[in-house]
């Protein structure tokens, strides 16, 4: 089945099974692997994405639903070379262990920002909850989402 | 496999007339996790996204009409989070934020499972599921709705299309216990509201939702009949024996905010 719909600004289509994820044709059909595939079961959040703004993850969203809808993945975040200021903080905090969670962090605490801007403590872990980082690296992602808050 | 995408009710109703086998998918959160894992391949997926009439919720006649497509965010985030408190905190603590907004009330209930966090709330609050299909509407009261394990009342041809209930407006909580705050299904949950009457429902320690009821000057004895109404079993999350007795401690604590 052809799916027709707007990546990181730009028009897109894929031919899909009907029962794959959006996760499945943005990594294998559409050319966006920055999107993470690891639970596909909505527990890990290395695949979140906003669709039409909203920040879902990719695996649990079936690929035909997207049919004429927005999605946001983390390759649309950067302006060309110059990074996100999230993914900017990321990097200066040192927030990056293996990488693998990386991107749907990344995602999740610009949507956050872009809510909160000044979040707490308590309203990060919320915002964050949904994503795991397997290298247990959260003190230092803490860091980088204060950073990054401090600078938008 | 074929996914069909109506863009009205009516079109939802005759397709699922047409296609009784059709697996209803709307946020997907139990749906994908079953196409992602090969636990079922349904010859039609029937997706609602694109149904606006199952969207969002309504005032009618001093009742609430929750549309089946609510999501848990809408419900933890608007002007419902006052009128239902404890529907609120239950879905505050769905999975994460990425499940709920994507998951929804008619999810919930169409999945029917014993740990679905919205239940309690809905039954204490007396709630009742409308069923809709080309033979026409019903409503059911959620008590009955849910048959079993995993089971329900709907007929191959319905779809969930509403939560009909009429807020009490009485002190309620809700609270839920696993081994974090986020992404963890029940070990055990539970629902209190204290208006004319103490009532009570729990998760993750029956097939179907119970609805316990008792007189306001009974509150003492009410954890025990609370736990004593339950009947867990022993599973990978727990053992009978802890949800009862979580069963009575959190009612104890339940009690001590509803009727403070």
């Amino acid at each position: 089945m052809r799916i027709s719909l707007t990546i990181n600004g730009e028009q897109h289509q894929a031919d899909c099974w009907e029962g794959e994820s959006l996760l499945f044709a943005l990594r294998e059909k559409l050319g966006f692997p920055g999107s993470k595939n690891a639970c596909e079961q909505g527990e890990c959040g290395s695949c979140s994405v906003l669709l039409d703004g909203t920040l879902v993850c990719a695996c649990l969203v079936l690929a035909v639903q997207a049919d004429g809808h927005d999605v946001t993945t983390v390759e649309g975040l950067a302006d060309g070379d110059t990074l996100h200021v999230v993914q900017q903080a990321f990097v200066d905090a040192g927030a990056v262990q293996c990488g693998f969670c990386t991107p749907g962090l990344v995602v999740a605490t610009a949507d956050l920002l872009k809510r909160v801007p000044s979040p707490t403590d308590d309203e990060i872990r919320e915002a964050l909850s949904g994503n795991l980082c397997r290298c247990t690296g959260y003190a230092k992602i803490f860091d980088a989402v204060r950073l990054a808050a401090s600078l938008s | 496999m074929d996914v069909l995408t109506p863009h009205t009710l009516d079109e939802a109703l005759r397709l699922m007339s047409h296609h009784p086998d059709a697996w209803p998918i709307q946020g997907g959160t139990d749906v994908m996790v079953s196409l992602n894992f090969d636990q079922g391949r349904p010859a039609v997926l029937l997706n609602l996204n694109e149904v606006a009439e199952l969207r969002g919720w309504s005032r009618e006649n001093g009742a609430l009409r929750l549309g089946s497509g609510l999501t848990y965010a809408e419900i933890e985030h608007g002007e419902l989070k006052d009128v239902l408190p404890a529907l609120a905190e239950a879905s505050r603590t769905v999975g994460s934020p990425q499940i709920r907004n994507r998951g929804t009330i008619g999810g919930n209930l169409g999945t029917s499972s014993p740990a679905g966090d919205a239940l309690p709330p809905l039954l204490v609050e007396g709630a009742e599921v409308e069923c809709a299909s080309v033979r026409g509407l019903r409503r059911i009261p959620l008590g009955d709705f849910v048959t079993g394990v995993k089971r329900n009342a709907l007929e191959e041809d319905e779809l969930i299309t509403a939560v009909w209930l009429t807020p009490s407006n009485a002190p309620q909580t809700f609270m839920k216990i696993g081994p974090r705050n986020a992404m963890v299904i029940a070990v055990v949950s539970l629902a209190v509201s204290a208006g004319d009457e103490l009532r009570a429902s729990f998760g993750s320690a029956s097939p179907r939702p119970v609805l316990v009821t008792a007189p306001r000057d009974e509150a003492a004895s009410f954890p025990e009949r609370v736990a004593a109404a339950a009947s867990p079993i022993d599973d990978v999350r727990g053992t009978e024996r802890y949800r009862r007795h979580a069963l009575h401690v959190l009612t104890a604590r339940a009690l001590k905010r509803v009727l403070a």
